[in-house]
């Protein structure tokens, strides 16, 4: 079975522009009734050569041929003529149809559309392969993973023997995943191609027959997937060896830093997007956040930022306040006495405060002309705040955004100008100061090599993992006390991401709490120290990352709970 | 597979890619070829529609020669395409810090409007009771504040309850229209509504040039709206909630109060390029004082790209095209209509060309690859 060529791509070149090359001469072979799994990081033009495939690009040079033949794909109907079907990453259906109405979308039909039939036809290719799907469901009513089962649904329906699905688990649970792939295999034994783009590893090894490597655009090799392993595999992705562990520092003296009690919240269009949840992020500890897309998660931080409306529910930020004097007004004799023992006082110069050999008159009296200091901590109150009457109030609070570009930074705007988001109101009044701003550019380029022409290049010009080193630069250069990130490695390639990861942990080092919404749940467990599971827009529970695996998570991310009656896939 | 492509296996004629950089020669070039194209072009067109030419292609010369006379036959016509240039540049000014906002501000025709309602109805009023400067002084005032206020209502609603400005503010242009209909009917009580040349409350003449102040108040508030927009602290805020609003509150940019200022200042300013027409150049006030300039404006601004210094250029070439067009439907006695078609030709082909510099065609590939033999 594995010698029959299904699809062949000869020598293909695609340019973006007169600079970027997206893919660079780039050979591929697909056997009929195989899974392959093209690797690649992110920005190594995978989905850009798939996208010649299903008719999306053109490429501008090499040719493809599909049972032997010569074929020209200039747009996403030709490639549904020659059979090849895409997945995208971003589900492209419409909201308020059903299932069997998004499948027979665009087809043209001479005689009129019979529901119940095609109804039938869906239930018979999901019945086939091992499905779940209600063709009468609405698509607003599914979740991420039924609605992916719709599109490969619909690229069935449409006789596809060639599927092409582009990063499919990044959306799913372990659980799906699973699911998904069991699927896959009873496609491939249907004698259907499959072609899987992803850049998880342990999903390549578990599911594929052969793996294609890209990188920067070009074909690296192509290796049975029986012999080889995860960092040859590596090696091939990036061009050099790399150690994938992350340096999760122990955890010494949390101190309460942010507390979340009893928080509701309504989006725009009144639904709940906050169910009753209650926290505490601890300084010096780095708290996981894990659920499927949309189960809160954006919306828990941005009440946190003071963006999002709060129904109801306290947060309380501990505001550490050093060297207070200690007064009777606020604590008994006794109490004093009491932290006096525990060593909690010192005198202006840090020396420690003994009391031994005193009499209570002269301790009271030494309390009084203001000698004997203490380190404070002052909770206040971020709920109904704007993000600047937070700044105003010295709260040093970080968050850097899933939506980098649409939230966190300005893409038109240079680094410099975008470091100054942050501190334009500082300075002389009505004119900017642009000096600082550029410093603290100038600054994060060196410090978190940033690969940019210069500061005054718009960042939107920047690759992926550029941007994000822009914005966590930024955000960290505040110093925070608190260091909400969402979503921070989306989209970046293997180094970056772990500059990212150590990133955190130095601020966690630093004794920053830090809000950590992640994705990749193998990454969760690895960085975090405790991990708050999602699911529905409550706190499922919170686990102790050290402990914990990556099933109990993805059945707390999954369980049903009693609000929630829908079948779930 | 050496073998050609068969007949069945058809190549897309070209395709359309963005372009990620293009050199800044290339882009003045190419605006350049768009103009001489388009002369070339409105050449042609004239040998169709002006019969006297179409007998006689010889006349083509005076053709072009008009369109440059326009501007250029005297001293006296080159002051006043200044002037004429100045009130543009300065409606076009005026508009600049909502656009860049992504405030879709049509408005301006009427904002104007209201200026030089406020600034001719004090002239009319108060003329020879105080003294000059005095009364110059009140009519900047009132101009600016009118302005203000057309600009203010549409901003208010839409900070608050989200109204459409573009609707809102092109309303408020027939409101504009009207009122002046209104006061005229009311001040002139001989039924002409026509408001003759009022002797008080002129802009005085520098150096015994009437155009000089006009051109040089533009000239000052150029300079003022550059350092606004690109170095104040207002001017970045503009600039974040233009480009996007969540990223205007997640620092903590109030963008109500943003859009509401900004307007505010737009139509302050689209008042105070009343008080220029009203003072400085017709010195009374009638439904279409402003004619049309609030529009031409919105072009003027965005060909610039919001750009100040770039606005001036702009707004030259389309004072230059209006009264190129303007002479040769006197000369050559047609439709003022035909010269409107060479006007938007000429328009159309500077602002076409942009799509040339975002995008880049790439044709078929044999006949890319003819080409590479051709270099």
């Amino acid at each position: 079975m594995a010698n029959e060529i299904a699809l062949e791509m000869r020598g293909i070149t695609k340019r973006f522009g007169s600079k970027v090359v997206a893919n660079k001469n780039v050979d591929l072979i697909v056997y009929r009734g195989e899974i392959l799994s093209l690797l690649g990081e992110n920005g190594s033009g995978k989905t850009t050569l798939m996208n010649m495939l299903s008719g999306i690009y053109f490429p501008d040079e090499g040719e493809i041929f599909i049972d032997g033949q010569p074929v020209v794909i200039a747009s996403p109907k030709d490639a549904f003529d020659h059979n090849i079907g895409m997945i995208h990453q971003h589900f492209k259906l419409v909201d308020i149809f059903t299932a069997a109405e998004n499948i027979i979308l665009g087809l043209k039909d001479e005689k009129k559309f019979d529901m119940n039939a095609v109804n039938k036809r869906v239930m018979e290719i999901a019945d086939k392969y091992g499905f779940h799907i209600d063709p009468k469901k609405k698509i607003y009513d599914m979740s991420v993973s039924e609605k992916q089962t719709v599109e490969i649904i619909k690229v069935l329906y449409r006789g596809a023997d060639i599927l092409i699905l582009d990063e499919p688990t990044a959306v799913l649970t372990p659980q799906e995943t699973e699911k998904l792939f069991s699927v896959m295999r009873a496609m491939k034994k249907d004698g259907k191609s499959i072609i899987i783009i992803t850049h998880k590893l342990n999903e390549v090894l578990a599911v594929s027959d052969r793996v294609s490597v890209l990188r920067k655009g070009e074909h690296i090799g192509t290796v049975l997937t029986k012999d080889t392993n995860e960092s040859e595999l590596t090696e091939m992705m990036v061009g050099k060896k790399v150690t994938l562990n992350i340096d999760r520092s122990d955890v010494t003296d949390p101190k309460d830093r942010l507390i979340v009690e009893g928080l509701n919240a309504y989006n725009e269009e009144g639904i709940k997007v906050i169910d009753d949840v209650s926290f505490t992020a601890r300084g010096g500890e780095i708290l996981g956040i894990a659920g499927i897309a949309g189960s809160g998660q954006k919306e828990l931080l941005e009440a946190i930022a003071g963006l999002q409306k709060i129904d109801s529910g306290e947060i309380t930020f501990i505001r550490p306040k050093k060297d207070q004097p200690v007064s009777f007004t606020h604590k008994t004799y006794k109490e004093v006495v009491k932290m006096e023992k525990e060593g909690k006082f010192h005198d202006k110069d840090g020396n420690p405060v003994d009391f031994t050999g005193m009499m209570p008159h002269d301790i009271k009296k030494k309390v009084n002309a203001g000698e004997v200091l203490f380190n404070e901590d002052e909770p206040m109150s971020l709920v109904g705040k704007d993000p600047l009457q937070i700044r105003e109030l010295g709260i040093r609070l970080s968050f850097v955004p899933e939506d980098r570009l649409g939230m966190g930074l300005v893409g038109n705007m240079d680094l410099t100008d975008n470091m100054m988001l942050r501190s334009y109101r500082k300075g002389v009044p009505f004119f900017l100061d642009r000096k600082n701003p550029h410093k603290l550019a100038e600054e994060i380029v060196e410090d978190l090599d940033v690969v940019t022409p210069g500061v005054e290049t718009p960042v939107r010009r920047l690759s992926g993992g550029n941007v994000q080193k822009v914005l966590v630069g930024r955000e960290i250069a505040y110093a925070p006390k608190v260091l909400m990130a969402a979503y921070p490695v989306r989209g970046l390639d293997i180094n970056s991401s772990y500059l990212i990861y150590n990133l955190l942990d130095d601020q966690k080092k630093k004794g920053t709490a830090v809000i950590f919404v992640g994705e990749d749940l193998d990454v969760l467990i690895a960085l975090c120290d405790r991990i708050l599971v999602m699911n529905t827009n409550r706190i499922a529970a919170t686990v102790d990352a050290r402990t914990t695996t990556k099933e109990e998570i993805g059945y707390l991310m999954t369980k049903k709970t009693e609000k929630e009656d829908g079948n779930n896939g | 597979m050496a073998d050609k492509p068969t007949a069945a296996v058809k190549e897309p004629l070209f395709h359309i890619t963005k372009r990620t950089d293009i050199s800044t020669w290339k882009k003045i070039l190419a605006r350049a070829v768009a103009i001489v194209a388009a002369f070339v072009l409105c050449g042609l067109l004239a040998m169709v529609l002006i019969p006297s030419i179409g007998e006689n292609p010889a006349k083509l010369g005076r053709f072009y020669k008009c369109f440059i006379d326009g501007s250029f036959k005297t001293i006296n016509i080159v002051w006043r395409v200044l002037r004429d240039l100045s009130v543009l540049l300065c409606i076009s000014l005026a508009i600049t810090p909502a656009f860049k906002m992504k405030f879709w501000n049509i408005g301006a025709e009427g904002q104007v409007l209201v200026g030089i309602l406020a600034a001719e109805g004090i002239a009319f009023k108060f003329g020879g009771i105080f003294s000059e400067p005095v009364l110059l002084l009140i009519m900047l005032l009132s101009a600016v504040v009118a302005g203000a206020i057309w600009g203010l209502i549409p901003a208010f609603f839409k900070a608050i309850w989200g109204t459409n400005e573009t609707l809102f503010t092109l309303m408020m242009n027939y409101i504009a229209t009207f009122l002046v209909s209104f006061f005229l009917s009311l001040w002139i009580t001989n039924g002409s509504q026509v408001m003759p040349k009022q002797s008080h409350g002129a802009l005085p003449a520098i150096a015994g040039n009437a155009n000089l102040p006009v051109i040089i108040l533009t000239a000052i508030l150029t300079v003022l709206i550059y350092v606004y927009l690109n170095y104040s602290k207002h001017g970045y805020e503009i600039s974040v909630v233009g480009e996007s609003v969540n990223t205007a509150k997640y620092i903590g940019i109030n963008v109500k109060k943003v859009i509401i200022r900004t307007m505010l200042l737009s139509g302050a300013l689209c008042g105070f390029a009343g008080f220029l027409i009203g003072a400085g150049i017709n010195q009374s006030v009638s439904p279409t004082s402003v004619g049309g300039k609030g529009f031409t404006a919105i072009m003027v601004s965005w060909l610039a790209k919001f750009s100040p210094a770039f606005m001036v250029l702009t707004s030259a070439l389309v004072v230059f095209l209006q009264r190129g067009a303007a002479e040769i439907t006197s000369i050559f006695n047609v439709s003022g209509s035909l010269a409107d078609i060479f006007v938007g030709l000429t328009l159309f082909f500077v602002i076409g060309c942009e799509f040339f510099l975002t995008y880049e065609l790439h044709f078929r590939k044999s006949k890319q690859e003819g080409k590479e033999n051709n270099a």
